[in-house]
């Protein structure tokens, strides 16, 4: 199998793959890095999401061999200890439920962020609306990332009565 | 509430009853996954471990697949500890035990079964505490108190954590009654906890079953039928093989072959190059205009009685009438299927995001012929349930996968595909629907005949006094109507069946609740009016093993419409809906607003009303509420599974598109306080919203639709 250079979270990793194997089971399979789900493998629910460059990019349907010298961010080189403003955001919003789509909701996000710092409510939900939640946790999500950007969230009304 | 009722009824009656578990003490020598007690450490039940560290470990004996468990049910074992919720409180997760009971994770019962467990397991620990601390004090037991994970004297000053106090407390009888709480003395119940899980679940640390890595691992995929009921006829897999990483081409049972890779992409490869000749089977033909046609002839047969009052034939009155058609479903939870296993060393261990770990161990048992206490279950974050994992299928497949290849751990992975194609489905079914109305234009007859085909009844399950035990205990009906019959024609398919969040609540109360507006619009009654009318009188009503209080139904709906402001004028083009629903000991109401653009809804706000007893996180039942409702309207506008030559049509999330939040109305999540046991909250908001999306359109648009989903 060919050997491919990558950079992953800021380091050099080596890897001997078939030339078409999708940078998500690169991630998974061989640099035994998880967080980086797999939920449809046809871009379509955004569970895979990454950034290469700083572009967010579904890691199911982009090769090894397109990589190439490009800087790869997961989920876990978004920060060392959960302090991305994101995950802070996340954690105060308590938003996972089962969890299992979130890396890739918090990794649309940031790249959301990246672009719009301070989003309108459009660009939010242009931003998020190609990443699935089967849970259901939008409502959070949106509040959560309205936190990350300093802007204050409308209230939902709810509670106990 | 099949999925929880179901292994009783296997196992012959409330043997398996959640009730005993307090009775049953971890052995000094180890138990199968419950905690034992070790030096120093003090574990006076399988629940709980607390170490001279202070740490209070609490073990869940349930499956965490979002609803929050694994922070809610150890809440309930801290409060009557009086553990420093959430410093001290640490959590391990319970694989198939001897120890626990049924730990079936479903019907919305986790904690409604679990609430007295464990609440008798902290006390009784505190108790002992008190005691070991009463004892090393010479002090009155009564004048001590457990706090913030000390117990404290106050007359004489003195304070002792619970982990200084571990050892001596392990030496203290174990009361056989221990005091509970009053809730007005509650500190960690009620409160808006975080829950537990949610850090690992924003840096990629948290564990789903996919996530499992075990040395050397193989990864495998299976080439499956294509057809329902298809079989392996032959397979050449010399192209397969010639992938590189692939490593076994094998048969797995009769209809499937599979893969087993190095990783797996090269999975994949190899099944993509392998060549199997497979035989249709006998459901080559099978269409769904077949499928519906044989409902509609079912449709004219007597059904077997699920609950009946009065006299539906003798009452007179003006006759309302209308059938509701609803679709195949897919539970397309976003972690598809996985385990991980390993046979070796005459046993076989599996790590599984499942909601059945005991039918895992008991079904690999029988499939590899091993007494079942040579299965060893570890049960892993699940990433999404909804019912699918109800299903072990995928377990056992990959075990008999791991089997072909003895002392190699194996991932048997699905891929979307083979979720959409090859899982269990929540049957479709026809509701035809009667009504007469007196001269006021109230109903005074009312009649439901479901036809479709069992969930249980399909699996072999034991039948309930001639009923599905699914439709016996979920054709709640709680307006008291003088005559009512509610019947089932039972159909059979070929199509797999399963259960599905919320099972047939969301069918009979789609069919009920969407209904009952067109028996309000008949007889010219505000669809408020008519619900609040009937359920005027506080009643029990007694159905199965539930009993049911129309008060509570009816407060839910009165704050359901209040919240939402019911009666007060909308936005021009703008309409409302409601419905409830009662299931899982739940009460549930909603109104949904809408506007039509052309002819297809758009939601606004949806404003949901529960009664579940007593709140144990509201947190994380504000999170269910929201959960259940967009699994309702993902369903209501969208869910829909068809078959054609024998086919799944459907395949990934394009042709089965749950909700994404370009779609997603404002949700206002409300409770009722209450003082009652805590009951279901995974499933209940699911029924109300599709009838009350329905009333809205008709609102909109004078114009009933009676079939879902109602975007085609
Ligand atoms: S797994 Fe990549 S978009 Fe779904
Ligand atoms: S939290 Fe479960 S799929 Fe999003």
């Amino acid at each position: 199998m060919p050997d491919f250079s990558l950079n992953v979270n800021g380091s050099d990793r080596k890897v001997s793959v078939a030339a078409n194997t999708p940078l998500l089971w690169v991630l998974r399979d061989t640099l035994a890095m998880t967080g980086t789900k797999f939920g449809c493998g046809a871009g379509l629910c955004g569970a895979c999401s990454v950034h290469v460059e700083g572009e967010l990019v579904r890691s199911c349907s982009v090769a090894i061999s397109e990589i190439g010298s490009k800087k790869v961010t997961t989920i876990e080189g978004l920060s060392a200890d959960r302090s991305h403003p994101l995950q802070k955001a996340w954690i105060a919003e308590d938003v996972p439920q089962c969890g299992y789509c979130q890396s890739g909701q918090i990794m649309a996000a940031a790249a959301l962020l990246a672009k719009s710092p301070s989003p309108t409510e459009e660009e939010l939900t242009a931003g998020m609306s190609r990443n699935l939640c089967r849970c259901g946790t939008y409502d959070r999500i949106r509040k959560a990332i309205h936190r990350a950007a300093g802007q204050p969230a409308a209230a939902n009304g709810g509670g106990a009565q | 509430m099949s999925p929880v009722s179901r292994r009783e009824l296997l196992l012959g009656g409330a043997a398996a009853g959640a009730g005993l578990v307090i009775g049953v003490y971890a052995s000094k020598f180890g138990s199968v996954t419950g905690f034992s007690a070790g030096h120093e450490a003090f574990s006076p039940n399988a629940y709980l471990r607390i170490l001279p560290d202070n740490t209070v470990t609490i073990m869940v004996a349930r499956s965490e697949m979002g609803q929050g468990v694994r922070t809610a049910l150890p809440m309930i074992l801290a409060e009557e500890l009086g553990a420093d919720w959430p410093t001290q409180v640490r959590i391990e997760q319970a694989g198939a035990s001897t120890l626990f009971g049924d730990q079936t994770t479903g019907g919305s019962f986790s904690i409604h079964s679990l609430w007295d467990p464990m609440r008798k397991a902290g006390a009784q620990a505190r108790e002992m505490l008190l005691a070991a601390a009463a004892q090393r004090w010479s002090v009155p037991a009564g004048e001590c108190k457990a706090e913030k994970g000390a117990v404290s004297h106050e007359k004489s000053k003195r304070s002792a954590t619970f982990g200084e106090l571990a050892d001596a407390a392990g030496r203290m009888p174990a009361p056989s009654e221990a005091p509970l709480k009053r809730p007005e003395e509650y500190k960690i119940v009620g409160t808006h906890a975080a829950r537990l899980d949610t850090p690992s679940k924003i840096d990629g640390s948290a564990q789903f079953g996919i996530d499992v890595r075990v040395e050397n691992m193989k990864h495998a995929l299976l080439a499956r039928t294509p057809t329902i009921g298809g079989k392996v006829v032959s397979f050449d897999d010399s192209d397969a093989k010639k992938v590189e990483g692939v490593r076994l081409v094998s048969k797995i049972g009769d209809s499937a072959v599979a893969v087993i890779a190095d990783s797996v992409w090269a999975a994949m490869e190899g099944r993509r190059a392998l060549k199997v000749t497979w035989d249709d089977g006998p459901n080559k033909n099978l269409g769904m205009a077949a499928i519906w046609d044989g409902l509609k002839q079912a449709s004219s047969k007597k059904g077997a009685p699920l609950y009946s009052t009065g006299d539906f034939a003798k009452a007179s009155g003006r006759m309302v009438e209308a059938t509701y058609q609803l679709p195949l479903l897919a539970h397309a939870p976003m972690e598809p299927g996985n385990t991980t296993a390993v046979v070796q060393h005459g046993g076989c261990e599996l790590w599984s995001p499942t909601q059945v770990p005991q039918d895992v161990r008991d079904s690999v048992a029988i499939a590899l012929g091993l007494p079942s206490d040579k299965v060893k279950v570890n049960v892993t974050l699940l990433g999404g349930g909804f019912g699918r994992r109800l299903e072990h299928d995928y377990a056992v497949e990959a075990a008999l996968v791991a089997n072909s290849m003895p002392g190699t751990a194996v991932q048997t992975l699905w891929t979307r595909e083979d979720d959409m194609q090859h899982s269990p489905y929540r049957p479709m079914s026809l509701h035809v629907m009667s009504a007469k109305l007196d001269g006021a234009g109230w109903p005074v007859a009312f009649q439901h005949k479901i036809i479709g085909p069992g969930i249980s009844t399909q699996k072999g399950f034991p039948l309930m006094g001639g009923l599905d035990p699914d439709l016996a205990s979920e054709a709640a009906f709680l307006y008291p109507i003088p005559n009512v019959t509610i019947e089932h024609v039972a159909t059979e398919t070929p199509v797999p069946l399963g259960w599905l969040r919320s099972v047939w609540g969301m069918q009979i109360g789609l069919a009920t609740e969407a209904f009952l507006d067109e028996v309000a619009a008949a007889g010219g009654k505000d669809p408020l009016d008519l619900r609040l009318h009937l359920l005027r009188e506080d009643r029990e009503i007694h159905i199965g093993d539930d009993h049911w209080q129309t008060a509570r139904l009816r407060e839910v709906i009165k704050l359901a419409a209040e919240k939402s402001g019911w009666g007060k004028p909308l936005p021009a083009g703008v309409y409302r809906g409601i419905a409830c629903w009662a299931c899982f000991s739940t009460y549930s109401a909603e109104v949904v607003e809408l506007s039509m653009e052309g002819d297809l809804p758009k939601v606004h706000r949806v404003v949901a009303a529960i009664d579940c007893g007593t709140v144990v996180n509201p947190n994380i039942v504000d999170q269910q509420m929201h959960s259940g409702v967009v699994f309702g309207m993902s369903a209501a506008l969208r869910g829909k599974i068809t078959i054609e030559g024998g086919r799944v049509q459907q395949a990934n999330f394009d042709d089965y598109e749950p909700l994404r939040m370009n779609e997603f109305p404002k949700i206002e999540a409300y409770w009722v306080k209450s003082g009652e046991a805590p009951t279901g909250i995974g499933e209940p908001t699911v029924p109300p919203l599709a009838p009350a999306l329905l009333n809205a359109m008709y609102a909109a648009t004078k114009k009933r639709v009676r079939a879902v989903p109602v975007m085609g």
